[in-house]
């Protein structure tokens, strides 16, 4: 029998949005002198709002009332005293929760499950996590009385927004440092939304200061000569030109940049859970993860077996509005994006691997692209190398343990991985081999507070989270 | 097929991961069902119950109150579809059937020394044969879980061939009692074993012991009457049992076997539910959605 889900949208209503947003320097609102610039909803392509814009000299005045706060109060402030606010402010996210997930979505075009149950109960439990260590940083095994660094010039992505600013806030302001963070050009709302929420909890003037704006604006705040720490989330070039710009100075840098994971299936694997691992590493979020499971390495001999489960389970997905409660995969993020992921599926077709998707209605307006999986693909292929950062699954095939390694190492990047086998002594042999910050054995894409993430290679460096991740913004 | 080559088979099975499954569970649960899709949920769940009564103080009275019940489950609304089956112990198929006749209502009989299954063969066949003769459609069977346990698979199956062939026509369900296999990766085993030995359907629980059905363990069955088809061609159906109370429940279910099996077990034919006290809150739910209010419970009958 056909059983139909009737639309199941969220209310819009828990979200207002205003028409027109400033800079948030020393907890006030304030103009920007950039030119101002729109934020739409990619699943419709209509504005939500005009952002403004920081210039260099807006980037100095959030810099310099971040260097006063430190001066004057936070950097004194005692850590149980920092872990107050910390406390408060996770709880007024978990109080916001619904208001900033269906901001969340409709801003990114992120599915409202996602945002829902994964990224804002995270970004609550990131400040709930980084709260407990703010009066307890002299048994972080960085010393006795380690000391905060001073101005923390954070810049995150759009694929994460609210999350990725805990993942920089929590740490750096636990640690007694203060930040002035950049949101992406595309999706900002949350940010700024976090930005009354800062005021809510009455943290003092100038702890954190948000500045809006793309590129130019991003580029000011980690050459800017005030700050101590550069924090950045983004793609490798971009994360390149940060570590060239800031040689030879005394700011300390953490960056997290893309992926191309290998996600490793052994013919001893769980297969059904394999799928929907194989699933949720490629369709979370569209494909726009950093440690997205991109290249899936099938030992030859499930091959077969695996991929036609796969190809089931993927006619099931089900694409459109964010908002909607049933929705598996949302928009993709931005006209740019999706003209990215278009060019380097059509390079995959010609580099002749073959395309497939299940069938499915894409909506004629905004952003969107059908899941979408390649098979017979090579090593030498552009898609099994590139980072498409969308729905779009390359399927490799390997013989022995040993082979798998190395075409699992074999990639500029190493941000994370994922093993599937039954055998739990094959999942320690991996892990011990594979180059990736992060290794998911039997499960990919599950994220922790207290569990560090980073890269190796071209992925970046420095650690985010746990006890690790307080030594990006501690002076040891 | 030897013991050996049996335990092969059933051994070599892809294993379950425990976590993987019950996340899959858990977040089918969060399916949003609203509307027109819950009004079609709710009139397909009710067509689905096999209406339980399973006690030592049945009586002749209680049976025929349940038959009507399953045949008219709400006399203020004749359009509420009628229940699947009405199932109950074997001494007492001869009311069911007496009470149903010609109303389209499947009669469903216990059989093989329900719940614990300890008994000797004879008995259990004899328990079989007698519903049976007695009028039974349906026969659900329980799995000797103590050789299941003790890795005795080719007595299991052998049990379920010999219980098929006493059942003639009626269709054969078969109870692993999952609460006391425990492991996904013995639900997988149980649920090959019984669909090649022969059985119509596969069912969770006996309703008897907790944990009865769970979303994870009918999921992990689903998987394995969808590939079993893929692989022979033939379609078994599945049951879970025990537990099912509300119609949020019920609907769960119902979306765990759409994206799951896929819709072609979307039918009474191909998946029930083993209830008793489910009926009324999805009667209750159904006249909600139709009249915008709540009636109180006593505008629902007890039986």
């Amino acid at each position: 029998m056909d059983f139909q889900y009737a639309p199941a949208p969220e209310s819009r209503d828990v979200v207002d949005i205003r028409p027109s947003y400033g800079l948030f320097i020393d907890g006030e609102f304030t103009d920007g002198h950039g030119e101002p610039f729109k934020s739409i909803d990619p699943s419709n392509e209509e504005t939500l709002a005009e952002i403004a814009c920081a210039d260099a000299a807006d980037v100095d005045r959030a810099v310099k009332a971040a260097r006063t706060a430190y001066d004057k109060v936070w950097g004194p402030m005692p850590g149980r005293e920092r872990a107050k606010y910390l406390y408060r402010i996770a709880r007024i996210v978990q109080e916001r929760a619904r208001e900033l997930a269906v901001l969340e979505s409709i801003d990114i075009g992120k599915p409202i499950r996602e945002s829902r149950d994964v990224d804002v109960p995270l970004v609550a439990a990131h400040f709930f996590y980084y709260a407990g260590w703010a009066d307890k940083l002299a048994y972080g095994g960085f010393g006795s009385d380690p000391r905060p660094l001073g101005v923390a010039g954070q810049v995150i992505p759009w694929n994460f927004p609210l999350l990725m600013l805990a993942w920089k806030i929590a740490p750096a302001l636990a640690c007694g440092n203060t930040v002035v963070l950049k949101p992406a050009e595309t999706t900002p709302l949350t940010a700024l939304a976090f930005a009354e929420i800062c005021r809510q909890a009455d943290l003092p003037p100038g702890v954190v200061n948000i500045v809006t704006g793309a590129g130019d604006t991003g580029r000011l705040l980690v050459g800017h000569d005030g700050i101590d720490k550069v924090a950045f989330t983004g793609s490798t070039d971009v994360g390149k030109q940060i570590a060239r710009g800031v040689a030879g100075t005394s700011k300390k840098v953490t960056l997290e940049l893309g992926g191309k994971a290998a996600n490793v299936i052994f013919d001893d694997a769980p297969l059904d859970q394999a799928v929907e691992g194989i699933v949720n590493g490629i369709f979370f979020n569209q494909g726009h993860v950093c440690c997205a499971g991109s290249r899936l390495l099938v030992q030859e001999s499930v091959a077969e077996e695996l991929m036609a489960r796969l190809k089931t389970r993927m006619a099931t997905l089900r694409v459109g509005d964010p908002l909607d409660k049933n929705t598996d995969i949302g928009a993709i993020n931005s006209a740019e994006q999706l003209q990215k992921i278009r060019m380097l599926s059509e390079v995959g077709e010609q580099e002749g691997a073959q395309r497939w998707s299940p069938p499915c209605e894409l909506p004629q307006r905004g952003f969107w692209f059908a899941p979408t999986v390649f098979t017979s693909v090579a090593q030498s292929h552009r898609i099994a190398r590139e980072e498409i950062f969308g729905p779009v699954l390359s399927v490799l095939t390997f013989r022995t343990p040993a082979e798998a390694v190395e075409k699992a190492n074999n990639t500029p990047y190493g941000l994370s991985a994922g093993v599937w086998t039954e055998k739990g002594s094959r999942i320690l042999w991996m892990a011990e081999r594979l180059r990736a910050g992060v290794v998911w054995a039997n499960t990919f894409n599950k994220f922790d507070p207290a569990s560090p993430f980073g890269g190796y290679k071209e992925s970046g460096y420095g650690r985010e989270g746990g006890r690790h991740g307080l030594e990006a913004y501690l002076d040891v | 097929m030897s013991a050996a080559e049996l335990r092969a088979f059933l051994h070599g099975l892809p294993g379950v991961d425990q976590v993987g499954a019950e996340e899959r569970a858990a977040r089918l649960a969060t399916r949003s069902i609203k509307t027109s899709a819950k009004a079609q949920a709710i009139d397909l769940a009710i067509s689905m119950v096999d209406l339980t009564t399973l006690e030592g103080a049945d009586t002749p009275g209680k049976v025929r109150a349940l038959c009507a019940k399953g045949v008219q489950p709400d006399p203020g609304d004749s359009e509420v579809p009628r229940v699947a089956a009405i199932c109950v112990y074997p001494d007492m198929v001869g009311v069911a059937v007496e009470a149903l006749k010609g109303t389209g209502v499947g009669v469903a009989s216990v059989a093989t020394a329900f719940p614990s299954g300890r008994a000797p063969m004879e008995a259990k066949l004899a328990d079989t044969r007698a519903a049976v003769e007695a009028g039974a459609t349906e026969i659900d069977m329980v799995i000797d879980r103590g050789a299941f346990l003790a890795g005795d698979y080719l007595k299991v199956h052998e049990e379920i061939v010999a219980t098929k062939d006493a059942c003639g026509d009626a269709h054969l369900k078969v109870i692993f009692e999952t609460g006391e296999l425990v492991t996904y990766d013995n639900v997988r085993r149980a649920s090959w074993l019984a669909m090649r030995a022969g059985a119509d359907f596969i069912k969770t629980s006996t309703g008897k012991v907790s944990p009865a059905a769970t979303l994870p363990v009918t999921l992990v069955m689903l998987e394995a009457v969808r590939d079993f088809r893929a692989e022979t061609g033939r379609q078994v159906g599945v049951k879970p049992a025990g537990g099912i109370r509300t119609t949020k429940d019920a609907i769960k279910y119902l979306v765990l076997v759409n994206e799951t099996a896929g819709p072609d077990w979307l039918t009474p034919q191909w998946f029930r539910l083993g209830a008793s006290s489910l009926l009324n809150d999805l009667l209750m739910q159904r006249r909600k959605l139709a009249t915008g209010v709540y009636s109180g419970p006593d505008y629902f009958t007890l039986d």
